[in-house]
């Protein structure tokens, strides 16, 4: 009988419509590192808030029993008090305090609150020593690169006598190196006797480090296994991520596919911050009229970039590369360069990068185009309330009225009057990021339907989807991207979940469609 | 009657802020015996208080952005100080003065709208060093001193009057104006209507407009009365209800309206949506630059003299103003009308509370938590409309 330093067993958690877990079993031995896998969306991020107090005790179903002894964590306080440390993504360093500083936040070496610096400094180095990293604890955290920030983090982590360490995407960041290094880091806190639990997209990392493998899908646990010493390929794991029906269907469609409406030639983008860090490497794509073509990705592939990167340069720096459309150079500096390309992008954060919650349907949804509707610089808001009126009741916008505030809609109904907004603006080109993200199964229906509809009447689609099933259901023509690139381009007929994955996770080499 | 009380709710801000105008209104009117109304203090009111509320129409744009300006005050005074400089010192005709100033305040907006709009400074940093910078500059100019007196055409910017017609008792103009006023509202809220209904809109139940216009009516025939029994309609009056038509058109007419709500309500949003979010905030900070200009004119011409202290603390006037008027320190929401209503809410308090002789201690008190009430009263609504 192994000794498990974590048993969750049956964790249930629902939002609002959504079951985000259901009946997650997760079993962590005591010493050994723990894989934790799936798609975007699996669940796995919740899973953690959950164990580590992010989600109250009470606000889920089930139980944690930790070192044998079941926990009821109210808060993260808690949760690390007894040894379980999360670090998430996104690092929670205050970029403008020393390393020193950041290490102790909120665990200051202190007496009678007055802080103890030169206890402080000499912990602090300690820690950096157990972890490797070479910087005085002097140093800003802003000085120093992301890799050794992610050091600095896990050194809190040490500082708190942390006995489970839980890494969310820790090497989607950094480079090679860096990564090789973390992971190394890793196995040498295992020896110490540190449990950790990797969350991880890198298949490759997963299988040479972890000692077992558990698997979310859908918000289920599929399965644990063994991967010690590499048993676990890169096939096995993307077999239990995928293996599943399509459980959203997607109306019918006959494409009727026309000729080459938009390229990307030799596209590349570097970071806005990070100068030396290419976003986007070497793209080219295209699309034709009536095609719905689906880009593929996992979490950082570059998927959002190079679409905000062609609509008037939203994003990143030295943007360079060529675009063409119907043959033509074209050049979109800026947004209302590239609307008036015809070019339409859908950002994935309808709240933030879509409406305007505070103002009402109506002028949402003229926003982009307003010239549309006026004449002289003067708005006809007459011929702006007739517009708006075709677009709600094409689009199926459940509103008593257009005056109703953005703000006041759920979210299928704002993701409609973003769409609205953008086949406002009559757009050749049409950039969907995400179009279904936190909708119901009924709303998606009819979006995918008006995305036919749009196909059909001659606008070229790009979708990006973190959802595989969404982008094979609707899809003509898929690209994959990962770490910026381009790595596949699949027909409609070759695509399936295994050959997608395979690509997204950077397993499959690099591959062009068959046909062009 | 539960579509009133719908109606009232789903418009609390608006009406609020009509209903606290009223209830100040009434309450004056009880305090001072009437006086208030009187058609003596109605054109003194308006004399005091039109350089308030001309400010108030340029601050509600730099609000609506979701920025601040603190420098209006400065600037009232410094563009007096040029004004006074260039009519008193050195004998520019009045008419080229005004458009020099005006040009004056064009620039200092241009200088604000760079900083803030293109370098990307916070505006509460930028025009509070502009407040410092152009109150000292004008110590600088009038070299500690008052300017006085300008030239006698220039005093009718403030204090003058539309000329009389006809000799009897009653000022005819003004009469005939309100009454072609009140036509043209009749014609537009029912021309509108006729429109909306066309395209099949939803609109209010008739009694609605009907009772709004009519009330409306009422208000500005009996305050036209008023004025005609005294001088008639002030000069300053008809600069402010050019500004506030004009203002009010492009708020709620135009694209650069739209883009200017669009950018407070979601600078992100619109950016992404085509709006050159950076030019938007620029041309409304050089906008706030003319209006502040105009209004320190109006203030120079009052006080017939151009005086270093000019313009004290006016900027928190206007700011006032504008968020009893319904404003949002966020951005993205207010009108040009609430603006007009909050300034006519300090207006009255101060006319009011000098009448019944309330010291300018209290007075400073008593604003400031007309002030706190206001927007605190705003933010429980919106609490209690987001639940």
């Amino acid at each position: 009988m192994p000794d498990y330093i974590l048993e969750m067993r049956n964790i249930t958690k629902t939002f609002p419509g959504v079951k985000a877990l259901d009946n997650v079993n997760l079993k962590v031995e005591k010493g050994e590192i723990h894989a934790l896998v799936g798609e975007n969306g699996a669940g796995k991020s919740t899973l953690m808030k959950v164990l580590s107090g992010v989600y109250p005790s009470g606000s889920y179903e089930g139980s944690i029993y930790f070192e044998g002894e079941e926990c009821h964590f109210k808060d993260i306080k808690q949760s690390e008090q007894i040894g379980i440390v999360i670090i998430h993504q996104e690092l929670a360093l205050s970029p403008f305090l020393s390393i020193a500083e950041n290490i102790f936040l909120g665990n200051e070496r202190q007496s009678n609150s007055i802080i103890n610096w030169p206890d402080t400094f000499l912990e602090a180095r300690k820690l950096l020593e157990q972890v490797g990293l070479k910087e005085s604890p002097n140093t800003a955290v802003m000085d120093i690169g992301v890799g050794k920030q992610q050091l600095v983090e896990i050194a809190k982590a040490l500082s708190k006598n942390v006995k489970l360490l839980i890494l969310d995407e820790p090497t989607a960041a950094l480079n090679e190196t860096d990564s090789e290094n973390l992971l190394k880091l890793l196995l040498e806190l295992k020896k110490q006797g540190i449990t950790s639990i990797l969350i991880s997209h890198k298949l490759n990392e997963v299988s040479s480090i972890s000692d077992n493998i558990t698997i979310l899908r859908d918000g289920q646990t599929i399965e644990t296994f063994e991967a010690k010493g590499g048993k676990a390929t890169e096939e096995r794991i993307i077999k239990g991520m995928v293996g599943r029906e399509l459980t959203s269907r997607y109306p019918e469609r006959v494409p009727n596919i026309g000729e080459k409406i938009f390229e990307i030639e030799n596209w590349n983008v570097y970071h806005p911050l990070q100068r030396d860090r290419k976003v986007i490497d070497n793209v080219n794509i295209h699309i034709r009229r009536g095609e719905i073509v689906g880009l593929a990705g996992l979490m950082g592939a570059g998927r959002t970039e190079l679409a905000m990167s062609i609509f008037g340069k939203t994003y990143g720096k030295k943007i360079t590369g060529l675009l063409y459309k119907n043959g033509e150079e074209i050049q979109t500096n800026t947004v209302s360069e590239a609307i008036e390309h015809g070019i339409a992008y859908v950002s994935e954060d309808r709240k933030t990068y879509g409406l305007n919650l505070i103002d009402d349907i109506k002028r949402n949804i003229t926003l982009s185009n307003l010239k549309r509707v006026s004449k002289n610089s003067v708005i006809d808001e007459n011929e702006e309330f007739r517009e708006a009126q075709l677009l709600r009741e094409r689009l199926n916008i459940k509103t008593p009225t257009l005056a109703q505030l953005a703000g006041n809609l759920s979210g299928g109904n704002q993701q409609k009057i973003v769409l609205s907004k953008w086949i406002f603006t009559e757009p050749d080109i049409l950039i969907l990021d995400e179009p279904t993200r936190g909708i119901d199964v009924g709303a998606k229906f009819e979006i995918y339907s008006l995305i036919h509809e749009l196909a059909a009447e001659g606008m070229g689609v790009l979708v990006i989807s973190s959802e595989l099933p969404e982008v094979l259901g609707l899809s003509d023509r898929i690209y994959v991207m990962n770490e910026g690139r381009i790595t596949g381009e699949l027909d409609r007929a070759e695509a399936n979940q295994e050959s997608v994955m395979r690509y997204m996770t950077g397993a499959g080499g690099t591959k062009r469609a068959n046909t062009n | 009657m539960q579509t009133l009380t719908n109606l009232f709710r789903n418009n609390i801000r608006e009406y609020g802020m009509i209903i606290a105008l009223v209830f100040i209104a009434g309450l004056f009117w009880i305090l001072t015996d009437g006086i208030s109304f009187s058609s003596l203090n109605l054109t003194n009111l308006i004399l005091q208080n039109g350089f308030i509320l001309v400010l108030a129409i340029g601050m509600v744009l730099v609000i609506i952005t979701g920025h601040i300006d603190l420098s209006v005050g400065s600037v009232v005074a410094i563009v007096g100080a040029i004004a006074g400089v260039m009519m008193i010192n050195h004998n520019v005709p009045v008419w080229l003065a005004i458009i020099l100033s005006l040009v004056v305040g064009a620039v200092i907006g241009v200088w604000q709208g760079f900083w803030i709009a293109y370098m990307g400074l916070p505006s509460f940093i930028v025009t509070l060093a502009s407040m410092l910078i152009f109150r000292g500059l004008t110590l600088y100019l009038l070299d500690g001193k008052s300017l006085a007196p300008f030239p006698d055409s220039f005093g009718m910017l403030s204090g003058g009057f539309l000329p009389a017609i006809g000799s009897g008792e009653l000022h005819l103009l003004t009469i005939i104006l309100s009454i072609t006023l009140s036509l043209i509202l009749i014609y537009m809220e029912f021309k509108n209507r006729k429109d909306q209904l066309s395209y099949s809109q939803e609109v209010s139940p008739l009694w609605l407009p009907l009772t709004k216009l009519a009330l409306l009516v009422v208000v500005i025939n009996w305050f036209a009365y008023q004025l005609a029994l005294n001088k008639g309609i002030p000069t300053v009056l008809i600069i402010v209800i050019i500004l506030i038509v004009i203002y009010t058109f492009i708020m709620k007419n135009t694209i650069m309206g739209r883009h200017i709500y669009a950018t407070g309500g979601n600078k992100k949003a619109a950016d992404l949506s085509g709006v050159k979010t950076k030019r938007v905030v620029f041309w409304v900070f050089v906008n706030n630059g003319i209006i502040a200009a105009l209004a320190g004119l109006m203030f120079a011409s009052r006080l017939n003299s151009a005086t270093p202290a000019a313009g004290n603390m006016l900027e928190l006037d206007a700011i006032a103003s504008v968020f009893i008027g319904g404003a949002s320190m966020a951005g993205g929401v207010g009108t040009v009308i609430g603006a007009i209503v909050g300034g006519l809410v300090m207006g009255i308090m101060n006319n009011g509370m000098s009448l019944i002789g309330v010291g300018i201690d209290w007075q400073q008190a008593i604003k400031g938590l007309v002030l706190l009430l206001a927007v605190g009263f705003d933010i429980y609504n919106k609490n209690r409309a987001g639940k």
